[in-house]
């Protein structure tokens, strides 16, 4: 797979996982996942004013049988942490791939903090990390992620690595 | 001294499910949920006990997963306005089967009555509009019950509903607090596995 193909691979995962509604908050890596959740009529794509949001309207969409999820950047990781409460007292199952910053090449240092804390900000809450760093990797991290969820009914980000996701462009080529 | 212009919690409460029995309810914590309870446990209402915002964005997510089901949110205006910015996703998302009912009394009930934003100047109302929801209904007597169940009933629109209740403390009515049951009991009333 090449470095670019990675956000088709993973809309055709969703895909066929059944995953009906897809909420975010928009990260310049998940940009082409975004573009494609709003193109295909068979998916209900949801802008958010903030990340919590979208974890209580997976719960709600669970509640009705639909299958979500919650597309975010790092920094959007703290924006939930009282949300996921909801997650553990009522065991819903939560699936969210989080664009990574304040890692790999990042020359913007107010994205450090979050991006440190993201990791550990999530297993405190009870959701276990999966992370791919690789377009290779993406895939299957997130096929496994999709049956983790939804058939072991189980709460998992997966992190989607700041070298996967590239070096962000800060003036036009 | 009880304030005209007002409506009994409770009573709202009670008359307007008594209307809707078909419907999908998401309560706020505190108040709003003891108030959805005391009007009759059924499996059709999910109790929120945290969480603090959820409600209407919870109710958001089951009305575009029961797009043939009507969904209302009850909860109140401190709960709401935690969590008030999920108002403009439902302005962006428009489901036709949604109702946010929002129990106002301008206080935090569960805190101890501490006066709310509504008492301090923020209009809801306004926001609903301002956030691009079209139908909005003011509610200050018991008369105004049967518009409402009529859009709920009807889903032809995202209904915003604004109560006016007073700030009374009533008797609390505590339902079950174990999530998990009431998850897996709500979706077995729609003929959901529990996972």
């Amino acid at each position: 797979m090449t470095d670019n193909s990675w956000p088709e691979a993973v809309f055709r995962v969703l895909k066929s996982g059944n995953v009906r509604q897809i909420a975010f908050v928009p990260d310049a890596g998940l940009a082409d996942l975004i573009r494609r959740a709003q193109s295909d009529p068979a998916i209900r794509d949801l802008v958010l004013t903030t990340e919590e949001e979208g974890v209580a309207i997976a719960c709600g969409a669970w509640l009705g049988g639909q299958r979500a999820v919650l597309l975010m950047q790092s920094s959007g990781v703290g924006n939930c942490v009282n949300m996921f409460s909801l997650l553990a007292s009522c065991q819903f199952p939560f699936l969210t791939l989080v664009a990574m910053r304040g890692e790999y090449a990042e020359m913007n240092p107010w994205q450090v903090p979050m991006g440190r804390a993201t990791q550990q900000v999530l297993e405190l809450m009870g959701i276990q990390v999966m992370r791919a760093n690789t377009a290779r990797e993406v895939e299957d991290t997130v096929r496994a992620a999709i049956d983790a969820v939804f058939e072991a009914n189980d709460r998992v980000a997966v992190l989607l690595g700041q070298k996967l996701i590239g070096r962000k462009k800060w003036e036009s080529d | 001294m009880i304030e005209t212009g007002r409506v009994n919690r409770r009573e709202y409460v009670t008359a307007l499910i008594a209307e809707i029995p078909d419907a999908l309810i998401i309560t706020g914590l505190g108040s709003p949920t003891y108030d959805v309870y005391a009007a009759g446990h059924r499996p059709q209402n999910f109790y929120l006990w945290g969480a603090m915002g959820a409600a209407v964005p919870v109710a958001l997510g089951l009305a575009l997963a029961q797009p043939e089901r009507s969904v209302v949110a009850v909860t109140g205006d401190g709960e709401h306005l935690m969590g008030v910015g999920a108002l403009a996703t439902i302005g962006a998302a428009q489901p036709s089967n949604l109702t946010v009912v929002v129990l106002d009394n301008a206080h935090f009930g569960e805190t101890g009555m501490q006066c709310s934003h509504t008492g301090l100047g923020t209009d809801l109302r306004a926001i609903a509009r301002g956030f691009g929801i079209e139908t909005v209904i003011q509610v200050d007597s018991l008369a105004d019950v049967s518009p409402v169940a009529d859009r709920v009933r009807t889903r032809v629109g995202t209904t915003y509903v604004h109560v006016l209740i007073h700030a009374d403390e009533l008797p609390r009515a505590l339902p079950p607090r174990d999530g998990v049951a009431n998850k897996n009991a709500f979706r077995a009333a729609l003929e959901l596995p529990t996972f």
